[in-house]
């Protein structure tokens, strides 16, 4: 099998609807990472210099792990917004607008990356 | 002697009337040990005459006249002491400056002092309020020397009804008595040592001079004077009735008698010590005091006082705390005030000479006439910014001058050879060196409306002083570049006794939450309120050394 150019987005679209929660509309994960933060410090990240956002934790039950989002997604887009080479608060910003009850995510992970790879290379 | 002299004096007359039981009206206000009343005295002022002099010289000579003088006076400044004096040609005090103020106008005038002791000497500057004061002080020293005869007499009273009680028997039936020895020895060293104990202890609490005079009663002084004199009488009463009718013939009895009084005198001492200066110290209000002509404010924490007391604590430290009230700056200048030239920048005519051109005069009117709305705050910042920027420039030259004006002289050494003639005293040297910085003073002083505070004689003896003990050019301006507290100037002009205690409360009464009283001058008031400390509940939170432990943080986390 040739291997195929690299024109396959690994990339997974997730659609998270907020559950509320109070006052408040809750995603049910938390981000870490951003253009202000030490990108050595990320467990998730491939590439060492990676600033983009990731996902650290996702809450059991939560709207986040219902669509399917998991632990160590990086997050590239929100609702068309990319977030690759935001900071911090502006990632949370996005993702926690009032009005909206519905996020959209595009998300990569490594897992997806190697299983596409081995697809490929299969 | 429990009460003698001191205690509460009367200084003011309260608008507020209230019931006043008999007994306390007689002992009302007793005052101060030192009463010589209606001396009249004249101050020595010769150094003031001279100001008087040369002030009106300098006036007179004010515009080139002086520069002149001036010029002269430095040059000749060393030996010269006439020339020294009217070295400044302008006036320190400036006539037409003060013009509004009552107290200028008679500062050149003697004064007449009412003397108690050198604390309480005032000077009026109207001299009919001095005779409206004395007529009424008159009327109140009356009952303030009954109250102090009568205190004085109830505390010699006091002291000498044990021995009287001790000596009476052996007077009257001597030879009846039984013999006592011992016991009645030790009776006698300890009532001796006791009533000297007492002695001291009075005359540590008591014997002291009033600081005030209080409107009203001092409610504990007057319940102590009322303990004290129940206490005499019920024991004299039994005296009589048990010792003297009926000659009882046990010296010993009678011994022991005469120490239970003492006892008892001593423990009432112990009261007075408690009531009068132990319970207020615990702090338990805070009071604020404004003042009313330009706002200065302070915080004060008192303990349990009346009314009348707490005004007295306030005014104590009113003179040291509050910046001097200076009625030249409080208000806006006219210029800002005006609304008809809206539009031009208004600047007082002195070093800076900032009149616009023709045109940008025209054009100023053109546009004040175009818009026509009210600018007095734009007017206002303006001014303030301007007269900021003149006050540094005046005080960055003073500082110069004065800086420069202190290199000239310095101490003589013992190893250096001067001549005679050379050798100045602390007074010749600030004439010396007073020349070269007069002119910025002066300039400044005015700048700062303070010219009034100090005449020109009292900066010479500043500066003396300084020069006296060493001080820096800077440790001598710090009485100048800020507006010190009323205490620092001249006693005579700027201390005054006569505050008139406003409440809606009787003066009485105790501090309480929420209390409100004024205090009044003829131009000023200070309004005090009441504010209780809160009960603070402190909790413990034990926090175990080790228990102070650290990771590193990964990254910021924020859960959405």
């Amino acid at each position: 099998i040739t291997a195929l150019s690299c024109s396959v987005s690994f990339q997974q679209r997730i659609e998270i609807h907020k559950l509320r929660q109070g006052d408040n509309l809750i995603l049910g994960f938390s981000i870490g990472g951003g253009i202000d933060q030490d990108p050595t410090q990320n467990p998730f990240s491939e590439d060492k210099t990676d600033k983009g956002i990731y996902v650290t934790r996702v809450t059991e039950g939560g709207p986040a792990e219902v669509a399917g989002l998991q632990i160590g997604d990086k997050i590239m887009q929100v609702n068309g917004w990319d977030r690759t080479m935001v900071t911090h608060d502006q990632a949370r910003k996005r993702l926690t607008k009032r009005n909206e009850e519905v996020v959209r995510l595009l998300v990569t992970r490594q897992s997806l990356q190697k299983a596409v790879q081995q697809s490929m290379m299969s | 002697k429990i009460e003698s002299l001191k205690v509460t004096v009367d200084f003011l007359k309260v608008p507020l009337g209230l019931k006043k039981p008999p007994l306390k009206e007689a002992l009302a206000a007793v005052p101060g040990r030192p009463k010589v009343l209606g001396v009249e005295r004249h101050k020595p002022r010769h150094s003031n005459t001279m100001d008087n002099e040369s002030q009106y010289s300098g006036y007179s000579y004010k515009s080139a006249h002086s520069r002149s003088s001036r010029k002269h006076s430095r040059d000749g400044s060393r030996g010269d002491k006439s020339v020294t004096i009217q070295a400044p040609g302008e006036p320190l005090l400036d006539n037409e400056s003060t013009r509004g103020d009552e107290r200028d106008d008679n500062w050149g005038e003697t004064t007449t002092v009412v003397t108690g002791t050198s604390e309480h000497s005032i000077s009026h500057d109207d001299i009919t309020r001095i005779t409206k004061d004395m007529e009424d002080s008159a009327h109140l020293d009356c009952s303030r020397h009954l109250g102090v005869s009568l205190a004085g007499a109830l505390a010699l009273l006091a002291f000498l009804t044990p021995l009287a009680f001790m000596l009476l028997p052996q007077l009257l039936w001597r030879e009846q008595l039984e013999s006592c020895g011992p016991p009645c020895e030790g009776l006698f060293i300890s009532v001796a040592f006791k009533l000297l104990i007492l002695l001291l202890g009075s005359w540590a609490l008591f014997f002291r001079r009033p600081k005030a005079f209080f409107p009203r009663v001092f409610v504990f002084r007057a319940l102590l004077m009322v303990l004290i004199f129940l206490l005499i009488v019920s024991y004299w009463l039994f005296y009589g009735v048990r010792i003297l009718d009926a000659r009882d013939r046990n010296y010993q009895g009678v011994v022991q008698f005469a120490v239970s009084l003492v006892d008892a005198l001593l423990f009432v001492h112990y009261l007075a010590v408690v009531l009068l200066e132990l319970r207020q110290l615990q702090p338990q209000f805070t009071l604020k005091a404004v003042r009313s002509a330009d706002g200065a404010s302070r915080f004060y924490n008192v303990g349990h006082l009346s009314i009348q007391r707490a005004a007295v604590w306030i005014l104590e430290n009113y003179y040291h705390d509050f910046p001097v009230y200076n009625p030249a700056l409080l208000n806006l200048p006219k210029s800002v005030l005006s609304k008809k030239m809206s539009g031009f920048k208004v600047y007082s005519l002195g070093e800076e000479n900032t009149t616009n051109n023709s045109t940008g005069q025209s054009r100023a009117v053109i546009a004040a006439a175009a818009r026509r709305r009210d600018n007095s705050h734009n007017e206002y910042y303006y001014e303030e910014a301007e007269h900021e920027r003149r006050v540094r420039k005046r005080r960055a030259r003073l500082v110069v001058a004065v800086e420069e004006a202190f290199t000239h002289i310095k101490r003589l050494q013992e190893e250096d050879q001067k001549n005679p003639r050379e050798i100045m005293d602390p007074r010749e040297a600030a004439q010396a060196i007073f020349a070269s910085m007069a002119r910025a003073m002066q300039k400044y002083l005015r700048t700062t409306k303070q010219q009034p505070y100090h005449t020109m004689e009292s900066i010479l003896q500043h500066l003396e002083f300084c020069i006296t003990h060493d001080m820096t050019p800077k440790a001598f301006l710090e009485r100048y570049l800020t507006a010190g507290p009323t205490i620092q100037y001249h006693k005579d002009r700027w201390l005054a006794k006569q505050w008139t205690l406003v409440s809606e409360e009787p003066v009485t009464n105790g501090l309480k939450d929420g209390v409100v009283f004024v205090l009044k001058r003829q131009d000023f008031s200070l309004v005090v309120s009441t504010k209780k400390i809160p009960f603070f509940k402190l909790s413990e939170e034990f926090v175990d050394p080790k228990s102070h432990k650290f990771v590193m943080r990964l990254q910021s986390e924020t859960s959405v």
